[in-house]
């Protein structure tokens, strides 16, 4: 029961809302259902693992959410916002602003200093300048490389590399960030610390991820664990 | 854009073969239209230089001046013609001369024109006897102050001045009254003589604002059809062999630009194809296909901008070492200006081949999706 003068408290916004999304590819006369009637929310600071086999539907799944590839059915909605519908010029400014992305080869621009690829994001979208180089500084801070800035990614290990294009993916202050494979370039050892970051990260900006891995053992770093086969979510 | 900017800058080396190749195109483009410059000048500057709007023959003359013949009643006439502002008669004859201290065979070809109306860079007629000859004969020893003798009929001629650029069908020029030019033709040329007051052919300055074709129209009118009258770039056209090399000429200089364009599309389709996975992600983070085309052109403009100038720097080391009358090579800045266009031109059209692979990039590709 509210009382006068007091404010309702609003519950979070959920970060990412799917329901009843199919994704059919044709391939010649044949039809494949790659997602089925998928249905999940995530909220706004969860961390969710997203686990199958190769050609379960993950990636397709994770694509969808990030607005990577329109639904066949079914509706999306990111931060409160319904992309079901939206073109390819609405999905990339939707991109730019709302989502971050870890791909599974981190896939940095090797001709682009650390801090450069960071200020990439800020360069395709909202070109804020000196808040986004701020922002890339202190994100480069957070992530222990202030001193690898100026570096290009060839002189960056492989553990680095990762934490840029974990800044990378948090530079447009997503609330959603999607992290492909992010472990499955690097040893047990690296691969724990990054997922280790990932959940601090995470957590310290309320940011709501999806990990999408075959790796059990990072299940021990999310909140939640959901399960996909032939297209078919289990939560 | 940016992105395409700091790759040029930081990795020049991909891009050295495409320029370099570039470079080559660029300075075979520029030497072509230096040679087709320095031939068609040879040919055709002391007609190009007639300060006129429209040049009138006989209408039996085919366009040619040793062919044609305006006697002065027309020319009467045609000084009547509304629109017309000012005429004057011109002819020529090409001959040989003999120069002071060189052997008999060692002869100076010149075309001799007789002028009432001063051409661009001429003076007014000098006196009878008298000529101003162009700067490409003081090589035969024809300079200031000598008195050649022009013709089997070694009729003295006296150089009381020099000219610049100034040629016809290959022939340094010499620019006397028309007094001194019928004297000369005569007696050198009777077959062809000329007599009291005809000319070859019209120059015809007419009125500010008046249309230069409409009055060419009125004069051949007004002639009874006697006369053909032509712009003065219509009768640079018509002297023989003009029309050819230009033709010729410019058939080379169109292969070689589309030859710039399939190299500028071949290395940017392969650069494409080597960056599909960068667009793929670049796209991903929210770039559209027109950033990365916008990158793709800007990185073909400045590759050719750095070609086509090492490309004239090039073909103006060569105009600068090219020994005068050896090569017709004369290097324009309209034509270094209309290279750069064309190659310009070259790299952007080259790089629309690329446009639609950038297209077909799916952004999904970044994360292994569409599978």
């Amino acid at each position: 029961m509210t009382t006068v003068g007091q404010e309702q408290e609003q519950p979070p916004r959920p970060a990412l809302e799917m329901v009843g999304v199919r994704k059919i590819y044709k391939m010649g006369d044949e039809e494949v259902v790659a997602l089925d009637h998928a249905t999940l929310m995530i909220g706004a600071d969860e961390v969710v693992a997203l686990l199958g086999p190769s050609g379960s539907g993950k990636t397709t799944l994770c694509s969808i959410a990030g607005g990577l590839l329109a639904p066949t059915a079914g509706s999306v909605v990111v931060g409160g916002q319904d992309i079901t519908g939206y073109n390819a010029k609405r999905l990339a400014k939707f991109r730019q602003e709302t989502v971050g992305f870890v791909f599974q080869s981190v896939n940095l621009v090797p001709f682009l200093t650390a801090r450069e690829n960071l200020l990439v994001v800020d360069q395709l979208g909202r070109r804020t300048g000196k808040a986004a180089r701020d922002r890339a500084d202190q994100l480069l801070e957070e992530l222990g490389l202030a001193d690898r800035r100026d570096n290009l990614p060839s002189q960056l290990s492989g553990g680095q590399r990762q934490r840029v294009a974990i800044g990378r993916s948090l530079m447009n202050e997503p609330q959603l960030v999607l992290f492909d494979e992010p472990t499955s370039a690097l040893d047990t050892e690296l691969g724990e610390q990054v997922m280790e970051l990932i959940r601090t990260e995470m957590k310290s900006r309320g940011t709501a991820a999806v990990v999408v891995t075959h790796d059990e053992r990072i299940v021990h770093y999310t909140d939640r664990t959901m399960h996909i086969t032939d297209g078919v979510l289990h939560a | 854009m940016r992105i395409a900017w700091l790759e040029l800058r930081r990795r020049p080396s991909r891009f050295v073969t495409a320029t370099a190749i570039l470079a080559l195109l660029a300075t075979l483009l520029m030497l072509l239209g230096g040679l087709l410059d320095g031939l068609l000048g040879g040919s055709t500057s002391a007609v190009a230089a007639q300060r006129g709007d429209l040049l009138v023959f006989s209408s039996t003359a085919e366009k040619s001046f040793v062919r044609s013949r305006i006697p002065p009643a027309q020319q009467a006439t045609v000084a009547q013609v509304p629109g017309v502002a000012e005429v004057g008669g011109i002819g020529v004859a090409q001959l040989a001369a003999r120069v002071p201290g060189k052997g008999p065979r060692d002869l100076a070809d010149v075309a001799l024109f007789g002028y009432e109306l001063a051409p661009r860079g001429v003076p007014a007629p000098p006196g009878p006897g008298e000529a101003y000859a162009d700067s490409s004969l003081e090589r035969k020893g024809v300079r200031t102050g000598v008195t050649i003798e022009v013709g089997p009929a070694r009729t003295p001629i006296r150089i009381v001045g020099t000219v610049n650029g100034l040629s016809y069908s290959d022939h340094g020029t010499l620019w006397s009254s028309a007094d001194t030019w019928r004297t000369t033709i005569n007696a050198n040329l009777p077959e062809a003589g000329v007599g009291p007051g005809v000319f070859q052919a019209l120059v015809v300055r007419v009125d500010p604002g008046a249309d230069a074709t409409a009055v060419a129209g009125r004069i051949d009118r007004a002639t009874g059809g006697a006369t053909e009258s032509l712009t003065v770039s219509d009768a640079v056209d018509a002297i023989p062999g003009v029309s050819q090399q230009r033709s010729t000429f410019n058939q080379i200089i169109g292969v070689t630009v589309v030859i710039a364009v399939v190299v500028v599309a071949l290395f940017f389709a392969l650069l494409t194809v080597e960056r599909t996975v960068l667009y793929g992600v670049l796209k991903a983070l929210g770039a559209t296909s027109g950033t990365l085309f916008g990158g793709v052109v800007l990185q073909g403009v400045v590759v050719t901008a750095i070609a086509t100038a090492v490309g004239a720097g090039i073909a103006l080391l060569l105009a600068a070492v090219i020994p005068p009358g050896t090569i017709p090579y004369t290097l324009l800045a309209s034509r270094v200006l209309s290279s750069a266009l064309f190659l310009l031109f070259a790299a952007i059209f080259g790089c629309v081949f690329s446009l639609r692979r950038v297209l077909r990039i799916d952004p999904a590709s970044a994360i292994g999706g569409g599978q």
